[in-house]
């Protein structure tokens, strides 16, 4: 994506890491229906669940925020999927039944 | 993903690069893929490489099924960019609206008394010859070059260092007359009809298009086709 926003999110994502922070990075890696981000959206997350930029409307963000810790926490990939039917995707956000997977990783010195 | 290639990809991003991270989603591993220069992709699969290619010129992330999994292409691209090779009228109308649809605009004429900051203000000018000023500006995949000023003197090295890059996009003003003899010099330089294909000359589309506005929507338009039309997976589609 070329979007300004991309920016600030890894930019801060490594400003954490060279703080000597923890850090992980949640992107949108596939989409259906009409999901609010578009596939490669970043979040970047530190070791307190503070977080820059977004990977849905703002209402999933907090389920990747604690992934994300768990991520820095254990060092493992995984992968996310949100919005599995209309009723669920409502729950996590998702209003128009658009499903998204969202792959989190630990940034590694 | 390892910091060293963060900090690499944002050094890129610093330098306006298009690079992409591709992320194998079964295990994290990652690597940064360079399409600019031809030969960055070699040591890859080249159903890989076609895959990064497009997602470049879509600007679009994809993934792409590989025998270790599932492979994750995100792109990071640089801001459009647009070369206009002669700072003549046709180029002060088209300026602003290529700027409007979100180019980077650098103009070239080494005649100052054309291509002035008074002529063209908030544009990146440069009066060297057209040959070194673009062996500078490092055209890519991500740029569209276009020559104006109907002097081979000036055109014809623009290019000859448009043809040799990647870029997306080459027009060149002038009528059919004068595009044949364009063609017959760039014979006699040692190209031929793969690279003639990529010149639109008459440069824009055909749509009656009398004043300088109006030939420089022609021309936007048709590079708009070029980018958004003809790329390897839309014609694969």
């Amino acid at each position: 994506m070329s979007a300004d926003p991309t920016d600030d999110i890894l930019g801060t994502a490594l400003d954490w890491k060279r703080a000597g922070k923890g850090v992980a990075l949640a992107t949108v890696v596939t989409t259906w229906g009409s999901a609010p981000r578009p596939v490669g959206s970043q979040l970047a997350v530190d070791d307190e669940g503070k977080f820059i930029g977004s990977v849905s409307g703002g209402c999933i963000e907090g389920a990747v925020v604690t992934e994300a810790l768990d991520a820095i926490a254990d060092g493992k990939p995984r992968m996310l999927d949100f919005g599995v039917s209309d009723a669920q995707a409502w729950e996590v956000g998702l209003a128009c039944g658009g499903k998204i997977q969202i792959f989190v990783e630990r940034l590694d010195g | 993903m390892k910091q060293e290639i963060l900090e690499q990809l944002q050094q890129d991003r610093a330098e306006k690069r298009p690079v992409v991270l591709a992320t194998f989603l079964k295990t994290g591993e990652q690597r940064l893929l360079y399409l600019y220069g031809k030969k960055g992709l070699k040591d890859i699969d080249p159903r890989i490489g076609e895959a990064a290619r497009a997602a470049v010129l879509e600007d679009k992330a994809r993934t792409v099924e590989t025998e270790q999994g599932p492979l994750f292409l995100n792109v990071f691209n640089p801001p459009l960019r647009l070369i206009l090779v002669g700072a003549v009228h046709i180029a002060q109308a088209l300026v602003p609206m290529a700027q409007l649809a979100g180019y980077e605009v650098a103009v070239i004429d080494p005649r100052s008394a054309f291509g002035s900051p008074e002529r063209f203000p908030g544009v990146t000018l440069s009066n060297d010859w057209p040959d070194e000023a673009m062996a500078q500006m490092k055209p890519d995949l991500r740029t569209a070059v276009v020559t104006l000023t109907h002097d081979p003197k000036i055109d014809d090295p623009a290019l000859v260092a448009a043809l040799k890059s990647d870029v997306f996009y080459i027009g060149a003003l002038g009528s059919k007359k004068t595009h044949a003899s364009r063609l017959e010099r760039l014979t006699a330089a040692g190209f031929g009809p793969d690279d003639f294909a990529r010149i639109h000359g008459p440069v824009g589309l055909s749509i009656g298009a009398k004043s300088p506005a109006e030939i420089a929507i022609s021309i936007l338009a048709q590079m708009t086709v070029a980018l958004r039309q003809s790329t390897p997976a839309k014609a694969a589609a």
